[in-house]
């Protein structure tokens, strides 16, 4: 298991390698100047190639790359060509929420979504089960904005019970902080649930037809006991893989969210700095995800021999 | 051991309230404002962008300013002096001014400030040109010595919007103009709390207490700034449906500007004061580039404005006719430079004229490339309209959509549009930036050495420019303005396409909100 994990992580460094080398070329070879962003609108060509000078940017490409890289493996992932703040820190500020909103989001889907689909696999071609159904399809189907707005429009303004945008950090006040966690968490839950739902219902399914299920029943399991300790368990590594690759979805849901409900995480931090070609933020922070996504692909596999222990690395 | 009671646990309760809400009773009266864009770039020389500048007014001074009938009054300055030969310029300033950390505003503080920002505003420029020294003093006063009499000393040093000049720290103006500063001092009325503010999430500004208002009531820009609540927050908040939302829900004060679009929904809300805050509002302009075919051919330039309609792009971007003005005058209608006789072009289009030009210059056919920008709403529809009124002008266009960064990208390329380059996009300008030949940059023709994007060479343009710049009297001034705006559409060196004004709306517990250029924050009272 160890040399599974270390190996795992020795993966990562060609990973991040290709990453750094295609996000690079990437915004390099792409329209867009910061220096003219930086200079506004009523700058002269003159004035923009005097910014581009002072920022770097007029170097050769190989140049800039060997100087980036460089300074990444030194630990600094230098500053923001906007805020006048080092990447490294305004990442730091951002991470909050979007951890916040991730895990909010991640619970709320699981907490809905499996009993979800056990529930409709267990009552397969009940009303239930084409709820559960429905519910997918609409889940998967409706943008994530759309659903934001519409729970906005009901839950915020109409009822008043919850605030329309923003985010009070949980050292702040605790309060506050899960007042506006859960208009954005469910938004973005909404997929998740579907996805997992429809997953969990399929699995379970499949299990539910295994002769080791109609033996449990056979020895007079209730059938809350073959449902979660026999069917779920055999139903899980499924699951999890679904659970897996919804997290680096997540990442790109967040996005939308947070500009939404003004939630001011990585996301927005991501599109920011993509409308701004700020090239140093936008580098470390799919660096960042990069590095996330690989992790918690590990974690995932990793989890799958709590669940079977057939599986051994 | 008693047990806890009902009335005990609502103490507990009611003590939790107190104590969760004390940091916020504390922070006294705060006002959220919501800016049009996000606050990224602190400093106001580095850049022009107006979320910039607002922040600028926030916490510097200025040594002039305007105030609501566009008239400059001093503001930093208590007095000044000009020689009988207009070359020699004395200023004194107020007593009491301090910087926020303490520290008295000093002559070479303002010397240093007006230096840093001589390198990159238009007009800071052009005033350099004229300047021959700085000589300061004493601590209050100081002199700027002109090689030869400049007739818009006192426009340049009240400008109000981007670059305005304002006065920051001698050490802090020492900064490379082409360099963010990163430290946040002023003497203006609002102090940056840069440990509180998050940029993405808010920037916070206290009130200033020692600073000291001028005695005339709040005008424009100018007068006595006197702030009336405690704290400024200003909000990052992107979404333009959600800034509306929270408004409703009263999240937050005041909102800059809105979407036209979405004026109809605040207007009928009982809670809400739509504001229209800038009476001299924006321009649409269409700008063409002078360095590549067809365009540098002026008979090809003209027949382009020969067939633009202002009403058709105010029509198709604005929709609510109160909310623009069909005006042909290029410094602005209501203002002292404007002149609407513009023989009918660009208010009323001759198509046939077009195409007469056109084949007189010889136009082959080739499409021209139009920009379009898709992400700055007000723009969006500003390109499909061109294409459609040039086509009519036997014009073929080739019209290319991408986002507004990549656009600002492309116009600085001066190649053939086949490599990269463009003939043609819209942008847009507040009006106050275009009130006279020199602060309006679409006006200079310097050619590719500092001419706006389109790079327009005209050497008879720059002396008329020059001409008005040196003239002191307003009345020849005026003349020489009218006869600048009537050698640009000769030479049809861009195009101007209509005025319009974005509202700002603020909760009705809100009031004072002052007509200017810029949204302001003195002067603000919330009930």
């Amino acid at each position: 298991m160890l040399d599974f994990i270390i190996r795992r992580l020795i993966a990562i460094i060609p990973v991040l390698t290709v990453v750094a080398v295609f996000v690079f070329l990437m915004l390099r070879l792409t329209p867009g100047d910061p220096a003219a962003v930086i200079a506004g609108d009523n700058a002269t060509s003159d004035q923009i190639a005097d910014i581009r000078n002072k920022l770097g940017l007029d170097e050769p490409i190989w140049t800039q790359f060997v100087i980036w890289i460089g300074n990444i493996l030194q630990g600094n992932f230098g500053e923001s060509f906007f805020f006048k703040k080092t990447v490294a820190e305004l990442i730091a500020q951002r991470v909050e929420p979007t951890l916040a909103l991730a895990i909010c989001t991640l619970v709320i889907a699981v907490a809905v979504a499996v009993p979800m689909g056990v529930l409709a696999a267990y009552r397969h071609g009940s009303l239930v089960d084409r709820f559960v159904m429905g519910f997918s399809v609409m889940g998967f189907s409706v943008p994530v904005f759309v659903i934001g707005y519409c729970l906005i429009y009901v839950f915020a303004i109409e009822l008043g019970w919850l605030p329309v945008q923003g985010y009070v950090r949980i050292g702040v006040n605790f309060w506050g902080f899960l007042e506006r966690m859960v208009l954005p968490s469910v938004t973005l839950a909404v997929v998740f649930v579907a996805l997992i739902a429809r997953m969990t219902r399929a699995s379970v399914l499949e299990v539910l037809n295994e002769d080791y299920i109609r033996t449990a029943r056979a020895k007079g399991l209730s059938n809350r006991v073959v449902l979660m300790r026999h069917a779920l368990r055999n139903a899980a590594v499924p699951i999890l893989t679904v659970i897996g690759l919804g997290i680096a979805g997540l990442i790109g849901g967040a996005v939308v969210t947070e500009s939404v409900y003004g939630l001011p995480g990585l996301g927005r931090l991501t599109v920011e700095a993509v409308l701004s070609r700020d090239f140093p933020t936008i580098q470390t922070v799919i660096l960042l995800f990069s590095v996330v996504y690989v992790v918690i692909n590990l974690l995932i596999d990793i989890s799958y021999t709590l669940f079977d222990p057939r599986i051994r690395y | 051991m008693k047990s806890i009671t009902r009335r005990m646990l609502a103490a507990m309760a009611a003590g939790a309230v107190v104590a969760a809400a004390g940091p916020v009773l504390a922070q006294g009266k705060v006002l959220k404002f919501v800016q049009n864009g996000n606050l990224t770039i602190l400093d106001p020389i580095q850049t022009t962008a107006y979320v910039t500048r607002n922040h600028g007014y926030f916490i510097y001074d200025t040594l002039f300013a305007s105030d609501e009938n566009n008239a400059v009054k001093p503001q930093m300055v208590d007095k000044y002096e000009v020689s009988p030969d207009k070359t020699v310029w004395t200023f004194t300033l107020r007593d009491g001014l301090e910087w926020h950390d303490g520290k008295p505003v000093t002559s070479e503080d303002c010397v240093a400030s007006l230096q840093r920002w001589g390198k990159r505003d238009a007009m800071g420029t052009k005033l350099m040109d004229f300047v021959k020294e700085f000589k300061v003093t004493n601590d209050k006063t100081f002199q700027m010595i002109l090689k030869e009499p400049y007739g818009l000393v006192l426009d340049t040093l009240g400008k109000p919007s981007s670059n305005v000049p304002f006065m920051m720290p001698k050490d802090v103006a020492a900064t490379d103009a082409f360099k963010q500063i990163d430290k946040y001092v002023g003497s203006g009325p609002f102090i940056y709390v840069t440990a509180e503010s998050k940029p993405g999430e808010k920037h916070v500004y206290n009130k200033n207490p020692k600073y000291k208002p001028r005695a005339e009531p709040a005008s424009g820009l100018a007068g006595g700034k006197v702030v009336k609540v405690d704290r400024v927050e200003i909000i990052e908040m992107p979404d333009v449906q959600q800034q509306v939302n929270a408004m409703i829900a009263g999240e937050i004060d005041v909102i800059e500007q809105l979407p036209h679009d979405l004026i109809p929904i605040l207007k009928k809300d009982k809670n809400v004061t739509l504001v229209d805050w800038n009476p001299l509002g924006h321009v649409f302009i269409i700008r063409f580039n002078h360095l590549q075919k067809p365009f540098d051919n002026p008979k090809v330039r003209l027949a382009a404005l020969y067939s633009m309609r202002q009403e058709d792009y105010l029509k198709a971007t604005i929709g609510d006719a109160a909310y623009y003005k069909i005006c042909a005058a290029a410094f602005i209608c209501g203002t002292p430079n404007a002149s609407e006789d513009t023989k009918g072009l660009l208010i009323k289009p001759d198509f046939e004229k077009s195409k007469a030009l056109l084949k007189e210059a010889g136009y082959d056919g080739t499409p021209i490339v139009l920009m379009q920008s898709t992400t700055l709403p007000v723009l969006t529809n500003m390109a499909p309209v061109t294409k459609a009124l040039l086509e009519q002008g036997g014009f073929k266009v080739d019209m290319q959509a991408m986002d507004w960064q990549t656009l600002v990208n492309r116009r600085t390329r001066k190649e053939s549009p086949q490599a990269g380059g463009w003939n043609v996009f819209h942008t847009f300008s507040v009006s106050a930036d275009a009130l006279n030949p020199i602060s309006n940059s679409y006006f200079v023709a310097n050619g590719e050495k500092s001419s706006w994007f389109g790079w327009p060479t005209d050497p008879q343009m720059e002396k008329m420019r020059d001409d008005y710049a040196k003239e002191t009297d307003p009345a020849k001034g005026r003349a020489l303005a009218i006869a600048i705006q009537a050698r640009a559409l000769e030479t049809a060196q861009f195009g101007w396409l209509g005025q319009w004004y974005g509202p700002g709306a603020m909760r009705s517990n809100v009031s004072g909100w002052l007509k200017a250029p810029v949204p302001v924050m003195w002067n603000i009272e919330k009930k």
